[in-house]
């Protein structure tokens, strides 16, 4: 396949996630500006002008009408997907860094960063249909775990939120009383600070990518560990296909550390896996730098990939790549 | 399309023959210029011959696979969304032609994994271009006069008239010996000899003296890419290269065991200062091992 380069950013990707009907993708970077592109021939529709600090993640609603960023210039921000403009803020005390919108986009989930005597919270916000009856005010505020909370998603039917962080440990929260469900087993989780997290397309089960080089496969309501992938670099993003039984992580050493180790430990490749059988299948190499970023498009043909070396790479699959057998 | 290309690949002379074909410039000996397809799947293929600088024809299969974009399935509102206008920086600073997507010049391949220092036998025999045919299917290719699809090298009819010439191996005596006729198998290790029994240890001494020691290999070289490239002096008994136990990378050399030393030699001399996948090779004969 020839994959498709977007250069739409300056600094290193952070976040890439595909609309429902996986025709646009939008791109978060640690420049300012999150960008959106059509899917199909990468060709750059428009940009979110407007933060002030490195975009962390984003979430698109279902309907692909509004877009939610969270920043390290310590906001959070809804737009208009389809005009680039800023509808509401939500501001904080520290950088924000995770966000997911619930099913029905009713409600929506964001993170922060401990920062200058904060501790990391995650705090859910009602989204009003009417951008008038917008507030800021927080509907519940979990604090609790240690280090940076990396990613926090919805469990089934909002009933839950789950987070990972950088104490390595998968957490079940109750997102009425905001009370601590479950914790992930110490012996059979991660072992080093947790990247990743991404959730199947029937939401049963999630996928979660640590610099322990390993991924793990987890039941989202027992969080049990289902599968592990081991693989030989830390992993920074972890996708699911939403067609076949695959996997595919991505990572790479640390940038900081690219100078002071052996040129040859580079790893900057999408390893893809088998779901159920744990084996690698094979990498798609192209990144100059570790991958930050993977999404697969909700069709299972495409995926994209963003890396510490400011590019977006969009993949389409050979036709040989759905008859692939182990 | 991986195959295609290979194919157009072995199309080029070999190492091993270059300097046995007399260099032509007779532009008009070459077939026309050929553009088949597109076929049901898209693909359309263009061959042209032309006559490189040393003289050697070459043919040029390019392939294209034309694709039309529209053929996904979109929903409604995709193809609304499809027709929104630019906003932002793509609105002010995206003109027409200023590379901001680009379409990667490298065909990427998902790369299947291998397991470090394993010795491939399945992806020679899968992978190994000469042998695989446009098809798909396993090509036939004669070892004693390279010729492809024509005959196995047991029915080869030059098996014993050409082989001299072909790979300017030095007459064996094998004919004048006693007791071989000219039909018979000679085993690999017997040839080139004369009479007298030989042991194991006396064999195995040999194949390490016919040993070459191959350096400054790309990382990407494996066992198979090695006899590809030492095949046409002659019958490589071994190859081996190199690999780290930590990192599982290439330790950028390796060695190829030739049959006999008069092929090891000649494969010196042609390959050492090679270029090889960007790299210079150096070829020398290997130390003797220490016992």
């Amino acid at each position: 396949m020839r994959p498709i380069l977007m250069k739409g950013h300056e600094r290193p990707l952070t976040y890439l996630k595909y609309n429902r009907d996986g025709d646009l993708l939008f791109s978060c970077a640690k420049d300012h500006t999150p960008n959106v592109w059509f899917a199909d021939n990468g060709e750059r529709l428009g940009t979110y002008r407007g933060h002030n600090g490195a975009v962390w993640t984003c979430d698109v609603s279902r309907d692909s009408t509004r877009l939610i960023t969270g920043s390290a210039d310590q906001t959070a921000k809804l737009w208009d997907v389809k005009t680039g403009t800023q509808l509401f803020s939500f501001n904080f005390k520290s950088p924000a860094r995770a966000v997911e919108f619930a099913v029905g986009d009713k409600l929506a989930v964001i993170t922060t960063d401990p920062f200058m005597g904060e501790t990391s919270a995650i705090h859910v916000k009602s989204i009003a249909g009417d951008l008038n009856d917008q507030t800021s005010e927080s509907v519940i505020v979990i604090k609790g775990p240690q280090g940076r909370i990396t990613r926090a998603v919805w469990g089934p039917l909002n009933k839950t939120i789950l987070s990972v962080g950088e104490d390595a440990t998968v957490r079940i929260w109750d997102t009425e009383t905001g009370k601590l469900l479950k914790e992930s087993d110490k012996e059979t989780g991660h072992q080093k600070s947790i990247t990743s997290l991404s959730k199947s397309m029937d939401g049963t089960h999630f996928i979660t990518g640590s610099l322990d080089k390993s991924a793990k496969l987890w039941d989202i309501r027992t969080l049990t560990v289902i599968k592990t992938y081991v693989t030989t670099a830390p992993v920074n993003a972890v996708a699911m296909s939403p067609l076949l039984d695959h996997v595919v992580l991505g990572g790479g050493q640390d940038a900081v550390n690219v100078t002071m180790t052996d040129h040859r430990a580079g790893k900057f490749e999408a390893k893809f896996y088998d779901k159920i059988l744990e084996q690698e299948i094979g990498g798609v190499k192209g990144h100059f730098g570790p991958i930050n970023a993977l999404a697969f498009n909700p069709d299972g043909k495409s995926f994209s990939s963003g890396g510490e070396d400011g590019y977006v790479r969009l993949h389409h699959f050979d036709p040989d790549y759905f008859n692939i057998k182990i | 399309m991986v195959a295609e290309s290979m194919a157009a690949q072995a199309q080029k002379p070999r190492w091993g023959e270059m300097e046995d074909e007399e260099a032509e410039d007779l532009d008009f000996l070459l077939p026309p210029k050929q553009v088949v397809g597109p076929d049901e799947n898209g693909i359309k293929k263009i061959i042209e011959y032309k006559f490189n600088d040393e003289g050697h024809k070459v043919k040029t299969t390019t392939t294209i696979r034309v694709r039309k974009l529209a053929e996904a399935r979109l929903s409604k509102r995709a193809i609304e969304r499809r027709s929104w206008g630019k906003f932002g920086d793509a609105a002010t600073q995206d003109a027409a032609g200023d590379n901001r997507t680009n379409v990667s010049t490298e065909e990427i391949l998902l790369e299947r994994p291998r397991p470090p220092g394993s010795k491939q036998e399945e992806t020679k025999a899968s992978g190994d271009p000469f042998q695989v045919s446009k098809a798909g299917g396993v090509l036939m290719v004669c070892r004693t006069c390279l010729r492809k699809g024509d005959h196995w090298t047991a029915q080869c009819p030059y098996k014993d008239l050409a082989q001299p010439n072909f790979m300017n191996k030095p007459p064996t005596p094998d004919a004048d010996k006693p007791g071989l006729g000219k039909n018979t198998y000679v085993s690999p290790a017997l040839r080139d000899k004369g009479p007298g029994e030989r042991t194991p240890t006396e064999m195995r001494r040999r194949n390490d003296e016919n040993s070459v020691r191959v350096s400054n290999l790309s990382e990407d070289t494996r066992e198979a890419d090695l006899g590809e490239l030492f095949r046409p002096f002659g019958t490589v008994s071994r190859t081996y290269v190199a690999f780290d136990q930590k990192t599982g990378m290439s330790r950028g050399f390796g060695f190829v065991n030739f049959v006999s030393r008069e092929d090891a030699e000649r494969a010196i001399n042609k390959l050492n200062g090679y270029g090889y996948d960007n790299l210079i090779l150096r070829v020398e004969w290997a130390a003797p091992r220490a016992t």
